[in-house]
């Protein structure tokens, strides 16, 4: 009787940690097919259709003063967009504010073309100008690609920036009492298939912020950075945040001060 | 017109390695809208493609091709040649691009 | 009976004799195949092909992920050895069953890659025709998130 039940306990022991060791090889071998999946449409990213079209705008006279973006000055110099976006968030003395790619457009485009920000700000995503941001981003986050993420926090209201984006970062509220911590403050964490980065890190700061703004396959559209922020917003039940707000280019800066040193994988090409 | 594809074709020992970006929403026909009725299938149909006005490839589509369709394929040729990639949608609307084999 | 389905009925009997001929003309290649894209089953649309019961065959290879993340976007190749005329990909389990077909002209390499919608787990055909005999090869991808409903 005594030998039988060890029996049984040992089998029951050797059946469960066989099962374990198989969800567990089936969990991590589903994590290489996705890598797998991933790289297999690497190659031939839509968002080059946006880039196309982005690089089109810049050139093209718009706006009640008929001129063109080609004299936009996002912190390298007018005109100069290689390698802007790999440095933005940053203070601009023009505007005496610390600004992120979306609202430096937008300053170009109300100053250069005479464009009204607060149109762009109401419009939904996807749809009236800001479609039109969206191929811009597209067109402008490409010529950083392959650069090193350099923000700097020298000047006092970048500064300030980056420590408001943290508390916003960690800020706990809504029905849900989420932060964005909730999801991107430890290691290992998963949602369903997608892995969460920690963002408190260099390293995965740098997988959130160097890979968008990016193509989302699940919606078949562009993603700039305002839109995936706002996106985390409604993920965590919080009310929409006002498109280029403070609060944004506040965790902008958190993000991407933290993920300096990483490559600027933009634009990326998301689930 | 609709709008431009990215069509990319380079050469590597006689083989041109050619892939085409399009830009069409490929509804698929098995959606709702907000109402609950069916948003119509409307997607690219035929893709024709020919180099120095040879046809080399050509390919059929149905609605189950994904958004902003991608297609690659290899044909035998040399630098620069003149690649002429055509589209034709099951609503009639059509687009034409053009690249030089490099 | 309204002039389109006419046209289309004069070739698909064209097309049937072509098939049966083993011969892909321009128009076939350049016609968009109605009839084998509104198919619903494998079979029926193996049928309307010409195609019925096509053989396996190690030679031809069909590129995709043992699993997709979402449905809407699958990369689907085929590569074979044959001389292809002509490939095609189907997608059992989705509503039509084709998703898309090929012609391969003499001087083009018998290739393809492109992506596709699958609405679920579901097994992918490979389908290559060389010297009028059709080939196939069948994978199953499985879909973490149905690519047709939005």
């Amino acid at each position: 009787m005594q030998r039988k039940l060890t029996l049984g306990l040992a089998t029951g022991l050797v059946a469960a940690l066989l099962t374990m060791t198989s969800s567990v090889s089936a969990q991590k071998s589903a994590t290489d097919d996705i890598a797998k999946y991933r790289e297999m449409i690497a190659d031939g990213n839509p968002s080059e259709l946006y880039e196309a079209a982005g690089e089109e705008l810049w050139k093209k006279p718009a706006g009640p003063k008929n001129a063109t973006l080609e004299q936009c000055n996002l912190g390298l110099g007018p005109g100069v967009v290689k390698g802007a976006a790999a440095q933005l968030p940053r203070y601009f003395k023009d505007t005496n504010k610390v600004q992120d790619l979306e609202s430096r457009l937008m300053t170009c485009m109300q100053v250069l073309q005479g464009r009204d920000p607060q149109e762009m700000i109401d419009a939904p995503f996807q749809k009236g100008p800001k479609k039109d941001m969206e191929a811009i981003v597209a067109y402008v986050v490409t010529l950083s690609k392959g650069d090193k993420i350099k923000v700097s926090t020298a000047h006092p209201k970048e500064k300030e920036m980056y420590d408001l984006g943290k508390r916003a970062f960690f800020f706990q509220g809504g029905p849900m009492d989420f932060s964005c911590a909730s999801c991107h403050a430890e290691n290992g964490k998963r949602i369903r298939l997608q892995d969460l980065p920690n963002i408190t890190e260099q390293k995965g700061a740098a997988l959130g912020w160097g890979y968008w703004p990016a193509y989302r396959v699940s919606s078949g559209q562009f993603w700039t950075m305002q839109q995936r922020l706002n996106d985390c917003f409604r993920q965590q039940r919080f009310p929409f945040p006002i498109y280029s707000s403070d609060v944004t280019i506040a965790l902008s800066m958190y993000m991407a001060k933290t993920a300096n040193g990483g490559t600027v994988e933009t634009p990326g090409l998301k689930r | 017109m609709a709008d431009p594809m990215r069509v990319r074709a380079a050469e590597n020992g006689g083989t041109v390695d050619v892939k085409i970006l399009m830009k069409h929403d490929m509804e698929s026909g098995q959606r709702k809208d907000a109402a609950g009725k069916t948003i119509p299938a409307w997607f690219i149909s035929t893709i024709n493609v020919k180099a120095n006005g040879k046809d080399v490839f050509n390919g059929q589509f149905g609605p189950a091709v994904s958004k902003d369709p991608f297609l690659n394929f290899k044909y035998k040729g040399a630098k620069g040649d003149k690649i002429v990639v055509t589209w034709n949608d099951s609503k009639g609307d059509k687009r034409t691009d053009e690249a030089t084999a490099s | 009976m309204n002039q389109q389905r006419r046209s289309v009925l004069k070739y698909s009997a064209v097309f049937g004799l072509m098939a049966s001929a083993g011969l892909i003309s321009i128009a076939q290649a350049q016609e968009w195949n109605k009839a084998a894209f509104e198919g619903k089953g494998i079979d029926d649309v193996f049928k309307i092909m010409g195609a019925s019961s096509p053989e396996k065959s190690s030679a031809v290879t069909l590129n995709a992920p043992d699993i997709a993340e979402n449905g809407a976007v699958v990369p689907v190749g085929i590569i074979t050895s044959l001389k292809a005329e002509q490939m095609a990909i189907l997608v059992e389990k989705n509503p039509s069953a084709l998703a898309a077909q090929f012609f391969i002209p003499a001087g083009t390499d018998a290739f393809v890659t492109t992506r596709i919608k699958m609405g679920q787990t579901s097994n992918v055909y490979g389908l290559v025709k060389a010297d009028g005999k059709w080939l196939m090869t069948v994978k199953e991808v499985k879909v973490t998130l149905g690519g047709c409903g939005g």
